[in-house]
């Protein structure tokens, strides 16, 4: 994996190349070649940013420094002086007092950078996922066979030391799940990878799957190991037609290779893995209707507690692990608890898989330390908004949060985000403009949930029917004020005494809408107006 | 393929398949990549793959290896191709359809010259 030491971000909008972005970016190029750096500094380009007076604008991390206006005679100088000799240059920093307040989001960014840092993405296109040989290459195994020179309690030590927390939403800490599974009385325990990734927009666990399947059998093997397991699945969604060709070769191929079967490299440690296809329910991502679903019954959720971890997979103690979670499992396992600590932020360390989608000029997929700013991601990785300025970011799905614009400066970790009222979710990252009325999406968002309630306990199945078709009244003009006191006590009913994280989660969208977008719902109500021009409003 | 039967089987094989990759690297083969996951498939890397298999038929050109691998996550640039002549860094080109991959076979792998449009430009 690449760590780069410092990262350089240039202004190359309309504005900045009228000024001769281009040019600097070019003597850049040269300026880091000359001085040797290429290996350790990240460089890219941002949409415009500030205003014209010091375009182009160069920003440096991890100082967190602005300079601007740069011209290419310059670049040399700061090069030498910021990048190699590592000292700001004082003379061409940002001076226009009004210039930094705009820019003031830069202070809190000091200490990291949020270049690319791929750990679970490390072989993904890279490798040929059809060959474990080519896997063998690039250090594939390796941390298996690590893992099975130590105690299998060593191993939970150091996921736990690590501080890796669950990538499926949550952010559960994955040593305390392992160690309660190893704990829990019994001799037959399960392993289940959960690559039912059902969240709409989310694709990071099929690229992963696709990209590098060995890694999942490994990662594994490892829990298996550690939490004294003996049988693995991995439930993979329907639609994954790719993937689960890909994964299921993967398995026959390990087999004959021998590290899948009994009595695996000699050591008496027996584990095999199935595959279990889905049929499409968004329901069955989560964990206890995962388990109903394999056990060939109707994909409902279990009451909780018991949880998995002691009664799970047809009554014995199962550990269900999110894809890119095990992901992480052999980079722990290779360079160690302090290794992984180091990236990200102190309550949430490593790297978090993003897909970036909506109204920005480049999407894709993206891994970066734990703790960049939505942004930072829309301006380095997305490229800036497509026509008009960010107006909401929907993070992890549907049971994500809807994030205004005045928290994309907020840390992306598990805890800052809770500390604010949102959450992070699965990591879809749905970038909306302001030509997206808030309303329509909730709408949208209930129905989704209305459609995909699989109906077993009262306050998901006719909160969700009665909150769509409030929404729906709403955008039709039809709304009262009475409808928003409504949504509200059936958001806090839907929370408060729904069974599973369906039920609770789907009010998650009301509740952001009302504590953000208030002005905006009620202009549809009492005014008749869509202000974003969506909605139909009875005409 | 080999059944391993001790741990330091796994270890002693991975220095194998690295001293075979080396060996590889060195042979003075043509290695070229093609990105062929879902997304890469959906935006028709199955006929970019076809061309060029097609291409090294039709022109009988000796020691390539042309593989497959995963998506690298850059939506709207696939089909990736990634093409290494011996001795020479890699290069990379974005959303080659077949008459692309056709150009790039006949200028890149068998001419030698980079074809700078269709670069992949992160």
């Amino acid at each position: 994996m690449k760590q780069y030491r410092s990262m350089v971000l240039i202004s190359n909008g309309d504005s900045s190349q009228s000024k001769g972005s281009e040019a600097v970016i070019d003597a850049f190029h040269q300026a880091i070649e000359k001085y040797d750096l290429t290996s350790e500094v990240y460089l890219t380009t941002i949409p415009d940013s500030g205003s014209p007076k010091s375009q182009p604008l160069v920003i440096v991390y991890p100082e967190a420094v602005a300079y601007g206006p740069v011209s290419a005679e310059k670049v040399d100088f700061l090069v030498s002086e910021h990048l190699y000799k590592g000292r700001v240059a004082e003379s061409l920093k940002v001076s226009d007092p009004f210039e930094i307040k705009r820019i003031s989001w830069l202070v809190q960014r000091t200490g990291t950078i949020p270049a690319e840092n791929r750990i679970v993405l490390e072989y993904v296109g890279v490798i040929d996922p059809t060959s474990i040989n080519d896997f063998l290459t690039h250090d594939g195994g390796q941390a298996f066979a690590t893992a099975m020179e130590m105690e299998p309690q060593r191993i939970i030590d150091i996921i736990k030391k690590s501080g890796l927390r669950g990538r499926g939403g949550a952010g559960f800490p994955t040593g305390i799940k392992w160690q309660a599974v190893r704990d829990a009385p019994g001799n037959k325990k399960y392993v289940i990878c959960n690559a039912d990734e059902s969240e709409p927009g989310t694709f990071k666990d099929r690229v992963i799957l696709e990209g590098n399947p060995f890694s999942m059998i490994e990662a594994m093997l490892i829990a298996g190991y550690a939490c004294g397991a003996d049988e693995g699945y991995i439930y993979i969604r329907g639609e994954y037609h790719d993937a689960l060709e890909k994964i299921t070769n993967a398995i026959i191929a390990a087999r004959e290779f021998g590290v899948l079967g009994k009595n695996i490299l000699n050591t008496g440690f027996d584990f095999d893995i199935h595959v279990h296809s889905g049929a499409g329910a968004y329901i069955c991502g989560e964990e206890t209707a995962l388990l109903e679903s394999i056990e060939g019954k109707r994909g409902e959720p279990r009451q909780k507690p018991p949880y998995p971890t002691t009664y799970g997979l047809w009554g014995k103690p199962t550990l269900i692990n999110n894809v890119e979670t095990l992901g992480n499992i052999p980079p722990i396992i290779q360079n160690g608890a302090e290794w992984f600590r180091a990236q990200g932020t102190p309550s949430s360390p490593g790297t978090k898989v993003y897909t970036i989608l909506g109204n920005v000029n480049k999407t894709g997929l993206m891994e970066v330390p734990m703790g960049i700013t939505l942004r930072e991601v829309i301006g380095i990785y997305g490229k800036g908004m497509k026509s008009s300025a960010f107006k909401f970011a929907q993070t992890g799905g549907s049971s994500g949060s809807i994030i205004p614009a005045i928290l994309q400066d907020t840390p992306m970790d598990f805890d800052s985000y809770r500390n604010v009222g949102v959450s992070l979710g699965s990591g879809a990252l749905l970038i909306c403009d302001d030509s997206n009325c808030i309303v329509d999406c909730v709408r949208v968002l209930m129905r989704f949930f209305q459609v995909e309630s699989c109906g077993k306990c009262v306050p998901c199945r006719i909160g969700t029917e009665q909150a769509l078709e409030i929404m729906t009244a709403i955008t039709q003009g039809r709304g009262t004020m009475d409808h928003l006191a409504q949504l509200e006590w059936l958001r806090k009913g839907m929370e408060d005494f729904s069974n599973c994280g369906l039920g609770q989660t789907a009010g998650t969208p009301i509740k952001n809408m009302l504590d953000h977008f208030r002005a905006e719902v009620e202009a549809h109500i009492k005014l008749g107006v869509c202000p974003a021009g969506v909605c139909e409003m009875g005409g | 393929m080999p059944t391993i039967n001790s741990i330091e089987d796994l270890k002693r094989l991975r220095e194998e398949a690295q001293k075979i990759k080396e060996m590889r690297d060195q042979a003075g083969k043509t290695q070229i990549v093609v990105g062929m996951g879902t997304i890469g498939i959906a935006a028709g890397a199955r006929e970019t793959l076809k061309t060029i298999l097609t291409f090294i038929e039709e022109n009988h050109l000796p020691d390539i290896i042309l593989r497959q691998t995963g998506n690298l996550g850059l939506s709207g640039m696939d089909p990736v191709v990634k093409v290494t002549l011996p001795d020479q860094e890699e290069v990379s080109y974005c959303k080659v359809n077949p008459d692309i991959a056709r150009k790039i076979m006949q200028d890149h792998v068998v001419d030698g010259n980079v074809l700078t449009d269709y670069l992949l430009k992160v």
